[in-house]
């Protein structure tokens, strides 16, 4: 008998990839490209599987990311919040090749909040009167009419985080941390993308920002391309 | 005469109360920054994560892991801290954002507004607008009066699929400041030179003065 947080540690991406499937729901952490499992998401293509349905806040952007997958044809419903310029996105839209659900980002990640800790719907006052409420339940309470929003549930997350240890315990790095640690939660099997592995006890218990109860797989990556999407400056003061 | 893009951010830095939570859209709200005092004490929360934002860095600073919204590189202020995405929305859907500054694409005399989506167009999708327009405190939205084609962006109802219902306090254009009453707008400001005649022309519901 072994549980299941023993032996986490993968030596490469293709090995912590191996339990997934065709048709798995996945979900995969970064605002656009920020904070981006970039050797998970490439070693999914060439890991083969397809009829993915990814939930993610973009989808990639500039044919980097996870526009990867759209492009390898591996996707067949994308759960997102923004579209943007992400052209290979709107071309799968318009192409109708894929299927695509628009949420608002507060509701996106508090489905997905919502999964991990075992609540299946909840009320919000978001998109109350547009088409986002569109066959869905709503009640008011103290006046004030809410939304019921399902829970949102996935086979696998793919997150990445700056430093993380072998039981899985992560830290996030600024604004890389956004959806990811809510993702591992929220996901049957959680596989997580470390710029460092370091020893256990090195995070301390007041700053691990992701429990590794939420994690299943570690793999250590030192090497990302982490590009800008908008890299904007100001003038040097003279 | 009527105000350009920068004096409408002037303007609009005059409703930001010092000591507030301040989320600015993509877009024209982001200039507003720019015009706040250096003693203000407003704290700029930007929903991907970020309380305490800062201007953009200097060249050679940028760190493509700090980042807005609207996924420009930026700087993080003393005092400021990153947080989950879930943490974020609930700072905004409860309340505790005090002002969101967005941009629009309609908004009605009832306080609907119209920011996400032209039918027949590229649809960009939702983002946090759906949240910070039902979960701001307080809406101001910084707009141009009317669209490229002249047509009247401030009307008695939105034909665009809306963003959220009635949530619009302020509207500030390059012609003027309005309230939004329910029944029409009321402009309580007026730019240099501009009349009451052009105000009613340019707006597609009633205006009183």
């Amino acid at each position: 008998m072994s549980g299941r947080h023993r032996d986490k540690v993968r030596p490469t991406v293709a090995d912590a990839l191996e339990p997934m499937f065709d048709g798995a729901r996945v979900m995969v952490g970064g605002f656009g490209l920020c904070g981006n499992a970039e050797a998970l998401i490439a070693g999914v293509v060439e890991r083969g599987v397809k009829d993915l349905h990814l939930i993610s806040n973009n989808a990639g952007n500039l044919g980097k990311g996870l526009a990867q997958w759209l492009r390898a044809g591996i996707i067949g419903k994308v759960t997102c919040t923004y579209l943007g310029n992400n052209q290979d996105l709107h071309d799968a839209r318009e192409g109708g090749v894929v299927d695509i659900e628009v949420v608002p980002q507060g509701t996106f990640v508090e489905r997905i909040r919502a999964a991990g800790a075992g609540i299946p719907a909840f009320y919000t006052p978001t998109g109350v009167g547009t088409v986002v409420a569109e066959g869905k339940e709503t009640r008011d309470f103290g006046g004030r009419t809410y939304l019921l929003e399902e829970a949102l549930h996935a086979d696998f997350a793919l997150i990445r985080c700056r430093a993380a240890d072998p039981f899985g315990n992560a830290r996030f790095w600024r604004t890389a941390r956004n959806f990811s640690p809510l993702m591992a939660t929220a996901a049957k099997t959680t596989i997580l993308e470390a710029d460092g592995l370091v020893e256990l006890g090195a995070i301390d218990p007041d700053d691990v920002h992701l429990p590794g109860i939420f994690v299943h797989r570690v793999v250590e990556v030192t090497d990302h391309e982490d590009p800008f999407e908008y890299r904007t400056v100001r003038e040097q003061r003279a | 005469m009527s105000w350009n893009k920068q004096q409408m951010a002037e303007r609009a830095a005059k409703e930001i109360e010092p000591g507030s939570i301040v989320n600015l859209g993509i877009g024209l709200p982001t200039l507003v920054a720019d015009y706040l005092p250096d003693d203000a004490g407003v704290w700029f929360h930007s929903e991907n994560g970020l309380l305490g934002m800062g201007p953009f860095p200097f060249e050679g600073d940028e760190d493509p892991q700090l980042i807005n919204a609207g996924k420009q590189t930026v700087t993080v202020v003393p005092g400021g801290s990153t947080f989950d995405s879930a943490t974020s929305f609930s700072m905004i859907r409860g309340g505790h954002v005090d002002l969101a500054i967005l941009g629009a694409m309609q908004v009605a005399m009832n306080g609907d507004l119209a920011n996400w989506w032209i039918p027949g167009g590229k649809m960009m999708g939702i983002g946090g607008a759906m949240d910070l327009a039902s979960g701001a405190e307080r809406i101001l939205v910084l707009t141009t009066h009317t669209t490229k084609e002249g047509d009247p962006k401030l009307l008695g109802a939105c034909d665009f699929p809306l963003t959220a219902k009635g949530c619009v306090d302020r509207v500030i254009t390059e012609l003027a400041v309005l309230d939004v009453t329910g029944d029409g707008f009321r402009c309580v400001e007026r730019a240099p030179g501009v009349t009451e005649g052009e105000v009613r022309q340019k707006t597609g519901a009633p205006v009183t003065f």
